[in-house]
């Protein structure tokens, strides 16, 4: 290769890598605001703080949602399979929630460790599939 | 390994002779099947179990959202040559595939927001994906006002390459910021080394739709590239005659 071409490319190697290096720190010194909520585990484990505003994430408990009759305050268990959050929230929950999904909320945690949240995000995973497959499924799970 | 294709690409006269061959039927194809893709996929394709019916802007968001990423790759890659070897088409391309890509990106960012109402709850959220995506988008405009507001044309296409170059470290933070950190955004849907995470007939227009829209937007790139070769190399021989052949 032509020396001039070589030096150039040199030149944008050592600026590439310093430029990802520098994104790279920045995203390691960053990674804890990044993450969009905290796990029931690292709740567990005291690394949210206490009345600030955060986001919990994990999935909803089964026979956990307890809804009182006469309002729309509702309470249920989030869970990353190691450790459980209860959330408590009032207002419309988004379309995707039911037990077993995976959702966000946002709120304050309280001196017991309850979540009193104010808005309830829904997660869903990648695994797209006809409604004629998961009843299929189900049917074979209950044989 | 030959190496004359790549040579010939530093030729406008004959990029553009190949592009005249190409850019339409790219363009005609492409539509076709984005077309045949986003019909199947509105139309005909089985809903979701979970989301009904909403899952369905799939077909327009995830072959968007690859594209926008795919452009700003080919500028990236552009950029090196630009610098290292000053091709005279690699600016060009980064000129032409500019505000396709950005289109792009703002298209899978409204069709993104558009589906998280209804699914998530919300239009936005601060997540890893949603913002590392806008930033590609804001990474796009820098690029246009740069080519736009520097007059000198040498000086601007070296500017644009270097920030083409230096973007390009944003796009493996999209691909893993799914995977990195915790986020709302599901994992891709699209995966290359493993099966398809959704079955056959919902699979198939997605694929239609996505190659329809990569062949649409290199057909639209080569007609821009041609149209901004013409404008570069308007003192050429080749070019008045071109020109002139067309009755002007």
């Amino acid at each position: 290769m032509h020396p001039v071409r070589k030096k150039r490319m040199t030149i944008i190697a050592v600026i590439l890598t310093v430029f990802a290096a520098a994104t790279g720190l920045v995203m390691y010194a960053l990674s804890q605001n990044i993450n969009l909520f905290y796990s029931p585990t690292q709740i567990a484990a005291g690394e949210a703080p206490q009345n600030v505003t955060i986001r919990a994430g994990g999935m909803v408990v089964d026979n956990s949602v307890e809804r009182k009759k006469d309002s729309l305050d509702v309470a249920f268990m989030v869970t990353d399979y190691q450790h459980t959050v209860r959330i408590e929230y009032s207002g419309i929950l988004p379309d995707l929630f039911r037990e077993g999904q995976g959702i966000v909320a946002q709120g304050k945690l309280d001196g017991r460790g309850v979540l009193i949240a104010s808005e309830v995000l829904a997660k869903h995973d990648e695994e797209y599939m006809p409604p004629e497959v998961t009843d299929a499924l189900e049917k074979a799970k209950a044989q | 390994m030959n190496w004359t294709w790549f040579h010939k690409l530093g030729s406008p006269k004959w990029f553009y002779q190949w592009a005249s061959n190409w850019g339409g039927r790219c363009v005609y194809l492409g539509l076709m099947l984005l077309v045949i893709g986003i019909v199947w996929g509105l139309a005909f394709a089985p809903a979701d179990y979970q989301q009904g019916n909403s899952f369905r802007i799939i077909y327009i968001h995830v072959p968007v959202a690859v594209l926008a990423q795919s452009c700003y790759l080919g500028m990236g890659i552009a950029g090196f040559v630009a610098l290292v070897w000053q091709m005279k088409l690699a600016p060009v391309f980064i000129k032409s595939v500019a505000p396709v890509g950005a289109v792009m990106a703002f298209i899978a960012l409204v069709s993104g927001a558009i589906w998280g109402k209804p699914t998530w709850g919300t239009w936005w959220v601060w997540d890893a994906r949603l913002t590392s995506v806008l930033v590609l988008f804001l990474l796009y405009m820098g690029v246009i006002a740069i080519q736009n507001a520097l007059d000198d044309q040498v000086f601007a296409d070296k500017a644009v390459a270097v920030v083409s170059l230096v973007g390009v470290i944003n796009l493996p933070i999209i691909k893993y910021s799914v995977e990195w950190w915790n986020t709302l955004h599901q994992p891709a849907t699209f995966k290359l080394t493993e099966k398809p995470s959704m079955p056959m007939e919902m699979w198939l227009p997605l694929l239609f739709s996505a190659l329809g829209l990569y062949l649409f937007a290199a057909g639209l790139a080569m007609w821009r590239m041609q149209s901004e070769v013409l404008k570069r190399e308007r003192k050429a021989n080749w070019v008045k005659k071109e020109v002139m052949s067309h009755g002007v």
